[in-house]
């Protein structure tokens, strides 16, 4: 009773002392029914982990507190998810929404919510490159790569060791035709030539016809949109028994070890790329994810703690947690020039910012948003060697 | 030179895979033929049964790896072949004493049958699946390649190169022996001799005095060992997955069908048929022609007549076309 009491007046005070400044409430919209129910919790635990980080600091606009409120997005149902973000603006009040997740969702509430209120809404984890140029009045970003992005980064991967020619197979489904599509326009874009670019099934037994007409069209490597236990494997088996092709190049599916295990030597050359960063973040990150309690390897969870930081700097730099003063802050705070912020460093951050300095949030992904307000991506370059993967570098 | 280049080229991506393909299609499509003349109806467990005899040959190849017996360069499978078939001739025995001696004795008619064949299908397909698991195995051991692509340029001096695996090799040996022993026991034994009569006119048979449950007996005795190679032939060339065998129900049909319903050469023929005309129709022809056409006539596209996506198409194609214009096949079959 006694430890009761104690509590009760402690928040009393907490809550009288925080009167002066503002309670400020982001919406928490992520998946957590439906096809991403197994990653949500640990990315929803990612975001309110820099809430509660900034919390704690008291530095926030003199003093305010961050209360995350939670929203299911379903992942798959625009219309529940369109309800749900509805209630999170208009019955919670949120200043801003981290979320959605997947890429149809946020889509929705962006068109039918976000834009409508004129809330800021950072994604994590919507990943479509139609997001890039979807009308979004300045008010949507995302810490997350587009699909694009990659098709941009293994066209350069690919011709800065001279090839210009490839032919190209992806495995038929929206991941490796929408892969195959980006990486075909940024590689003609830039003087390539792309042979073929052919479908394969999962599941197959034998792949030696497609690999009859990819050899016939030719080209110096083959680019295997694939998966390494998958048709991507058998693509590559039945070009190197019969001898179609020497040197593959493998995207972030491709990369496995098990590939490498299986293929054995007959691999050695090929290369390719797969998101990851060497940044420190990624590790102080962790670190303070196993502090908390969840796993801060879990996919997507570093991104929703940057897209909560993100949103929290910017109402700080913009002195207002009213989306439309905030929402063209988040661009320079993500980008150099400026102290960089690392995760656990929210409460620095928001000291720098209100003495008037310039900073570069890093955060736990190695944050750089570029176009349309979307991360620039960290790919680990990758080649095969000596039954190993090894790392080139990062770009 | 050019004219080389075209043809080594051809022979790699067209000749060498669908002779090996051939060969696995005229051993299912005979086994389905065989149950068609004998005891006449279509059996859609076929495929299944090719999985299930796999199945065990994969299985006691894994034993034999596992305490060091190999069969050096050959694979290992191929001596425990004769167990997957005595594994495989154990279920369809159990099968038909289980399921179709029923509708024989009731005489029912061969769509009954047939429908009853598909009820065992999805039993083995299930049984298969239950005991190995509906991924990816791998048994395949020895020696890959018989000539390497490489090893064929550095040897003749040609651009392109010509790779033979292995396996495609004893596909095509173990084929030609199991053919030759299936119509040497057909012709010249006793027992298939009246396995012949029994299928030219039954009652006939019966009136000589030939004892039909033998006959059927010996019947899914030859079919299951047909299959179990068959199966162990495309799985050692290819890769196991159960599911695959069922796929490739219709490309033995087809070819069984072609090559007219119950007639063993016939299957063959349609075996080689239907894997050529696949392999064929998919192939970008871009590289071949190039070697061969002069310079001015060189193909800008690919000359693809159909998507390999489309390869079971084919099949079909083949099918209709057939069933069209000679409903009994280029073989003269059976049409009941």
């Amino acid at each position: 009773m006694k430890k009761l009491l104690t509590a009760t007046a402690a928040s009393a005070l907490l809550a009288a002392s925080a009167v002066a400044a503002e309670d400020v409430k982001i919406g928490v919209i992520l998946g957590f029914t439906g096809p991403l129910e197994s990653i949500t919790p640990m990315m929803a635990a990612g975001a309110e982990m820099a809430m509660a980080e900034v919390t704690a600091s008291g530095k926030l606009l003199d003093g305010s507190t961050v209360t995350p409120v939670r929203a299911d997005s379903t992942c798959i149902d625009a219309a529940a998810a369109t309800a749900a973000a509805e209630r999170l603006i208009t019955s919670d009040n949120v200043n801003a929404i981290m979320g959605a997740d997947c890429s149809g969702v946020t889509g929705a509430i962006l068109q039918n919510v976000a834009r409508a209120n004129g809330v800021v809404m950072v994604s994590p984890s919507a990943t479509s490159p139609a997001l890039s140029t979807a009308e979004d009045d300045g008010l949507f970003f995302r810490t997350a790569p587009s699909d694009a992005r990659q098709g941009v980064v293994m066209t350069d991967v690919i011709m800065e060791r001279g090839i210009k020619t490839v032919a190209l197979t992806y495995t038929n489904n929206d991941y490796g035709k929408g892969l195959a599509d980006s990486f075909q326009a940024a590689f003609e874009a830039a003087g390539g030539t792309v042979t073929i670019s052919a479908a394969h099934e999962d599941g197959k037994a034998d792949y030696s016809a497609e690999v009859g007409a990819l050899a016939s069209a030719g080209g110096e490597v083959l680019v295997v949109a694939g998966y390494t236990d998958q048709g991507g494997k058998g693509i590559i088996q039945a070009s190197l028994d019969t001898g179609a092709f020497d040197t593959f190049v493998l995207p972030d599916g491709m990369v496995g070890q098990e590939l490498v295990d299986t293929i054995g030597s007959d691999l050695d050359g090929s290369f390719g790329q797969y998101p990851g960063t060497d940044s420190k973040g990624s590790e102080v990150f962790q670190g303070l994810a196993a502090a908390a309690g969840f796993d801060g390897t879990s996919a997507f969870a570093p991104e929703s703690y940057d897209a909560a930081a993100l949103i929290m700097l910017a109402m700080q730099a913009a002195g207002s947690t009213n989306s439309a003063d905030f929402a063209g802050k988040i661009m320079d705070l993500a980008n150099a020039p400026g102290e960089p912020i690392l995760p656990g460093e929210l409460g620095k951050a928001l000291d720098l910012i209100a003495a008037g300095q310039d900073i570069d949030y890093v955060g736990a992904t190695a944050v750089e948003l570029i176009g349309p307000g979307e991360s620039a991506g960290n790919y680990r370059e990758i080649e095969i060697g000596g039954g190993a993967i090894n790392t080139v570098r990062f770009r | 030179m050019e004219f080389l280049n075209g043809f080594v080229a051809l022979s790699n991506f067209v000749l060498v895979p669908a002779i090996a393909y051939g060969s696995q299609l005229a051993l299912g499509a005979l086994g389905v033929t065989l149950i068609y003349g004998i005891l006449r109806f279509s059996n859609f467990a076929h495929g299944d049964t090719m999985a299930f005899g796999a199945m065990v040959t994969v299985l006691v190849t894994w034993a034999m790896q596992s305490i060091g017996i190999s069969f050096g360069p050959l694979p290992t499978a191929l001596l425990a072949l004769p167990f997957g078939i005595a594994g495989a001739v154990l279920m369809v025995l159990m099968t038909d004493k289980m399921v179709y001696k029923f509708y024989r004795e009731k005489k029912s008619k061969p769509v009954i049958l047939v429908i009853v064949s598909m009820g065992v299908m999805f039993m083995m397909n299930g049984i298969v699946r239950v005991i190995i698991g509906p991924n990816e195995q791998q048994f395949r051991d020895g020696e890959r390649f018989l000539i390497k692509a490489r090893e064929f340029k550095n040897m003749t001096g040609l651009d392109e190169g010509l790779a033979i695996k292995s396996t495609q090799a004893i596909t095509v040996v173990t084929a030609a022996i199991a053919v030759a022993l299936l119509f040497w026991f057909l012709n010249k034994t006793r027992t298939g001799k009246s396995m012949r009569a029994y299928s030219d006119n039954e009652d006939l048979a019966l009136l000589s005095g030939i004892n039909p449950e033998r006959v059927v007996a010996v019947t899914w005795i030859i079919v299951a060992a047909l299959a179990t190679i068959a199966g162990v032939l495309y799985g050692l060339d290819k890769s196991f997955k159960p599911f695959t065998y069922f796929q490739l129900l219709l490309p033995i049909f087809a070819s069984a069908i072609v090559g007219g319903l119950g007639n063993p050469l016939g299957a063959i023929a349609g075996g080689f048929v239907v894997a050529f005309s696949e392999v064929m129709i998919t192939y970008a022809w871009k590289k071949v022609l190039g070697y061969w056409l002069p310079d001015t006539l060189e193909p800008s596209g690919l000359v693809q007549l159909l998507s390999t996506d489309y390869k079971f198409a084919v099949s079909f194609m083949i099918l209709i076309v057939v069933l069209l214009f000679r409903p009994t096949g280029l073989f003269k079959g059976k049409a009941y």
